[in-house]
């Protein structure tokens, strides 16, 4: 499947995908972040339930500390 | 346009803040000067002198609540603009009562948690809101890492979004006050497109 991610077409393997294996696929590794699919923000709460599909728009941005 | 119009028109809108701190306090004076009608800026801490290396505060200050000492800034420089100040700490239930019909919110944290509950309460509760936030200011140089993206109608990133701030890479006034000025620099750029509501109060 691909997906757009962060603007770039990018390509995984199998139909869908969680947004949890999309994470972990990509080894995105900072604790804090927003994930928005088609422009829908994504709790962190539905990380292991919420379902990407081919086409789909995601963006993933750290949320580093410091202000 | 004559700055006497861009702040005649920004004069009309209503922009929160959440947070007082090094992004906050800067964000807060910048949108002072340019004009903005209504700041409501919420936060429940009080000064240390460890602040002053980069928050828009005085060492006569340190011991006073931040949203105090804030409005008496701005108070001096454009006595003009309205500073609504809310001391409790912000969460999933009180954001969208806080900062309900407020044009823009600026996201302007020190805590990483506090930016990630603020971005899902505030794009899942306030749909339509913009909401400008700062990622990634500590430590000083590397201006050229630092960026701004528009990620859609709704959310807007300032900042390197990627150094962390910690005990060896503490946030200074020059990153932070660039980031904070940022912030600023959109908040301005989202409201001059806008229609002003001349009916609200």
């Amino acid at each position: 499947m691909k997906i757009i991610l962060n603007n770039r077409v990018e390509e995984f393997p199998g139909e869908t995908l969680l947004i949890s294996e999309m994470l972990a696929f990509k080894k995105f590794s900072y604790k804090m972040r927003i994930v928005k699919i088609n422009g829908l923000l994504i709790p962190r709460e539905r990380y292991e339930s919420t379902i990407i599909h081919d086409g789909d728009n995601v963006q993933m941005i750290y949320l580093m500390s410091g202000g | 346009m004559r700055f006497s119009e861009i702040r005649d028109h920004l004069a009309g809108f209503r922009v929160g803040i959440a947070g007082a701190g090094g992004l906050g306090s800067n964000c807060a004076v910048a949108l002072a000067r340019s004009g903005v009608g209504t700041l409501v800026i919420s936060d429940f801490d009080v000064i240390e002198p460890a602040n002053l290396n980069r928050q828009c505060f005085f060492a006569s200050q340190v011991g006073m609540l931040k949203t105090v000492a804030l409005k008496e800034n701005i108070a001096r420089i454009n006595p003009d603009i309205i500073v609504i100040a809310h001391t409790e700490k912000l969460d999933k239930l009180n954001i969208p009562e806080i900062f309900a019909s407020c044009d823009v919110i600026v996201e302007a944290f020190d805590s990483d948690k506090m930016k990630e509950m603020l971005a899902e309460t505030v794009q899942t509760r306030m749909p339509g809101t913009p909401l400008v936030m700062g990622s990634g200011l500590a430590g000083w140089g590397k201006s050229e890492a630092i960026k701004f993206r528009k990620i859609d109608e709704t959310l807007y990133i300032c900042g390197d979004e990627s150094t962390t701030a910690g005990e060896e890479m503490p946030p200074m006034a020059p990153r932070v006050g660039i980031v904070a000025n940022m912030q600023a620099n959109t908040v301005v750029e989202i409201l001059m497109k806008r229609t002003r509501d001349y009916f609200r109060q």
